[in-house]
């Protein structure tokens, strides 16, 4: 397929993997691959098989499912099972657990739950149904909140009255920052997500490389993209150098995106602190929708019990996020919590880091069993 | 990747051994645990599997439907051949598509159900469960789609039945049709029947009509001249049982769920993996090119005219001739091959090189695509 297939070419491939094999022999490192784009495309093209065995690859806190607490999904039902309210949420939000099961749970036990594939699509139903309330459910980092920010504004400028947003968007640098600031964690470096930077630029990430002496590669989302964005880092590591730069040139630009950006400032605001996912609460780490936008906010329009729910005793999806521990080390991994009956976020969505390693990352368990030579290898 | 786990934590092993145990102890234990009916349980994957195991299997349990083949087949008291029965419901929306609609699909969906067993469709029934309103106009366009689809086949469609439901009970009009046919091969085909060694054939790209379909809902805005592959598959599958006959292991029609889901029931009723060869699996440049924008792979994408058939090494060669020959069979490719070990999984060589574990759909966030 034209402007895909070039970066799936397995012989180009297997010789940076090769040059990642010369330029780091001796050493063990540890990169994290912040986004679940990346984690998704890893798993499902098999990278971690490819790239040499002293390359740990860690799955981090990207995946926009995966963060929510329980309490806000909770909430998200609450708002879903008011009369009246079509309820609009992304496909993969459908399935993730709350206290008391999920959205897909709360349509089949009667709600109106509908997923969309964009907030304007949820926007286009208010003005089919007048009559109804129409709610879209706002999750996701940089990279959906500009969509939500358009839409707010024309909601605004339309003078919709049947529609709103429970706005859960959250911001990744405050998150690296946690995980930065974890004293049970080492990392060598930092696979930067590239639709994230594609909207903030490159200069946020410069306190990873200046104050805790990280490299950071921001990197597209095709095989070729990673195994080139690692090739990069360990050839940073390998010359002593660490800085913030940018694979993706083909897509992000140093600046971002000012428009996007702006987009967001006229609509959204940071929140003090925000619950994250086996986290806790990070300050200023989350949006909600400015004063000015109160007509168009979810969360002043409806009831919503918004009450913390801690996470399932067994579930440790914090770790996991935090790149503490891989996902077969959690306790209930594959045993107790796996895709069709997930305990933790980061087994529902295929960008979650339990459910793609449980999905892809079985291969070799399976083969070493059986004695079977890896073919291809 | 494996022994970096090992060298990071010398626990991992045993952790996935643990899971593995657990895996392959339920390999034949599907559970039910939700309370209600879901989309999922109808998106063809482990969802749908968890009912028909949790509910209809117990509870109709008998030698003929126990092997959950696409059709049972029995012989008729003082008959001596072999006959196929099967039938299936259509319930998909929009009921007009690029490439066929709701009729079409009734009547080739049967169809193939009978050639997967290996069967020559003779009889088709027909049952309409219509909406209060559902304009006239609509169902005669559907009704003369079916009798289209039926006559180019070569079966007629013989016996039926009507139903009004009132209007918000039903959606515009839901179809089934049932099907009887002649086992035309001696060979016993079942999804219980691959042998190591084996080789996996497909007679085209995959994914068309579950993509069509996605793309005929208003939701999505993108252009492009994809269509639902629907066919009647038995002359096909006739031209392959003619030549290499009982050579033919198992032949299945990947519809929802699509071939990730097919495959990996083939490895759990035959306790065999198979590896797949990622390039080597036919895919349109648009289906691909749309299930990237979408997130989606095209593996567990719905077909509704496409065939894998599992057949012995040997015969490889002339069963992919043979398929190539038929006008459904044109782009027809050898892209799997059945091993022993290790039992119940099927694996994907990646285009760029790589290996991954290629699961069941597990729970389809669409709504019901065929």
């Amino acid at each position: 397929m034209k402007f895909v297939d070039e970066y799936r070419d397995a012989a180009l491939i297997s010789r940076i993997a090769a040059e990642i094999a010369r330029l780091s022999e001796g050493q063990h490192l540890k990169f994290m691959e912040v986004c679940g784009g990346h984690t998704h495309t890893i798993y499902k093209h098999g990278i971690e098989d490819i790239l040499p065995r002293n390359i740990d690859l860690v799955h981090g806190p990207g995946c926009p499912v995966c963060v929510l607490p329980m309490g806000r999904v909770d909430d998200a039902i609450a708002i879903a099972r008011t009369d009246g309210v079509i309820f609009t949420t992304f496909g993969d939000m459908m399935r993730v657990p709350g206290s008391q099961g999920s959205l897909l749970d709360a349509k089949a036990d009667g709600a109106d739950v509908r997923f969309v594939y964009s907030p304007l699509d949820a926007l286009k139903l208010a003005r089919q149904y007048p009559d109804r309330e129409v709610v879209f459910f706002a999750i996701g980092f940089e990279t959906t909140a500009p969509s939500t920010a358009v839409t707010l504004l024309r909601a605004q400028a339309e003078g919709s009255k049947n529609f709103s947003v429970f706005c859960n968007h959250v911001t990744i640098i405050p998150a690296i920052k946690a995980i930065l600031d974890s004293p049970d964690l080492r990392l060598d470096g930092f696979v930067g997500p590239g639709h994230v930077s594609m909207v903030i630029g490159m200069r946020p990430y410069t306190f990873i490389a200046r104050d805790h002496r990280k490299p950071v590669v921001i990197s597209g989302f095709e095989p070729l993209d990673i195994v080139q964005s690692v090739s990069m880092l360990v050839k940073q590591i390998s010359e002593g150098r660490a800085e913030v730069e940018n694979q993706y040139a083909r897509v992000v630009r140093p600046e971002g995106n000012v428009r996007a950006l702006q987009a967001m400032a006229r609509t959204m605001e940071l929140r003090p602190f925000f619950e994250w996912r086996g986290m806790g609460f990070i300050t200023q780490s989350a949006l909600k929708l400015r004063p000015d936008f109160a007509a168009w906010d979810a969360e002043l329009r409806f009831e919503v019990p918004g009450i913390r729910v801690a996470d399932p005793k067994a579930c440790q999806c914090g770790e996991v996020l935090k790149g503490v521990i891989k996902p077969w080390e959690c306790k209930v991994f594959g045993t107790a919590c796996t895709p069709e009956t997930p305990i933790g976020t980061c087994m529902v969505s295929s960008e979650g880091a339990c459910a793609a390693y449980y999905n892809y990352g079985r291969f070799s368990m399976a083969a070493e069993r059986a004695n079977l030579p890896l073919i291809n290898a | 990747m494996d022994s970096k786990i090992v060298n990071s934590n010398g626990n991992a092993s045993k952790v996935l051994e643990k899971i593995e145990r657990v895996r392959q102890a339920r390999r034949h234990k599907f559970y039910l645990r939700d309370e209600h009916i879901t989309l999922s349980h109808g998106s063809g994957g482990k969802a749908t599997h968890n009912l028909i195991e949790g509910v209809f299997g117990p509870a109709f349990s008998n030698p003929l439907l126990d092997p959950l083949d696409d059709a049972a087949i029995f012989v008729a008291e003082g008959g001596t051949q072999r006959l196929a029965f099967t039938t299936d419901s259509y319930v998909v929306s929009p009921l007009f598509f690029p490439g066929g609609d709701i009729g079409k699909l009734a009547v080739h969906g049967t169809i193939n159900d009978l050639a997967m067993a290996g069967a020559q469709p003779l009889y088709l029934s027909a049952g309409f469960i219509l909406e209060e309103g559902f304009p006239i106009a609509d169902l005669r366009r559907i009704v003369d789609s079916m009798a289209t689809a039926a006559r180019k086949a070569g079966i007629s469609i013989v016996t039926g039945d009507t139903k009004v439901v009132q209007r918000g009970k039903a959606d515009g009009l839901f179809i089934n049709t049932a099907g009887v046919g002649i086992v035309r091969t001696t060979a016993t085909l079942g999804q219980n029947q691959l042998q190591p060694g084996d080789k996996i054939l497909l007679n085209g790209p995959i994914g068309d009509h579950g993509t069509a379909i996605m793309l005929a809902r208003e939701a999505l805005e993108i252009e492009s001249d994809i269509q639902s592959d629907t066919a009647a598959l038995h002359t096909l599958v006739g031209s392959l049982l003619d030549a290499v006959g009982s050579r033919v292991h198992c032949l299945k029609d990947p519809t929802r769920g699509g071939v990730a889901t097919s495959l990996n029931e083939m490895v759990i009723a035959s306790e065999v993996a198979i590896v797949l060869d990622e390039p080597a699996i036919p895919v349109r440049p648009q289906v691909r090119g749309i299930c990237e924008i979408l997130g989606l792979d095209p593996l567990t994408i719905a077909n509704e005219g496409k065939l894998l058939a599992v057949v012995a090494p040997e015969a490889a060669d002339t069963a992919l001739g043979t398929l190539r020959m038929h006008p459904l069979g044109r782009a027809a490719a050898i892209f799997g091959t059945v091993q022993a070990e290790p039992a119940a999984m099927v694996f994907l060589n990646t285009d760029i090189g790589g290996k991954r574990v290629l699961d069941m759909l597990v729970g389809d966030p669409l709504p019901r695509i065929c």
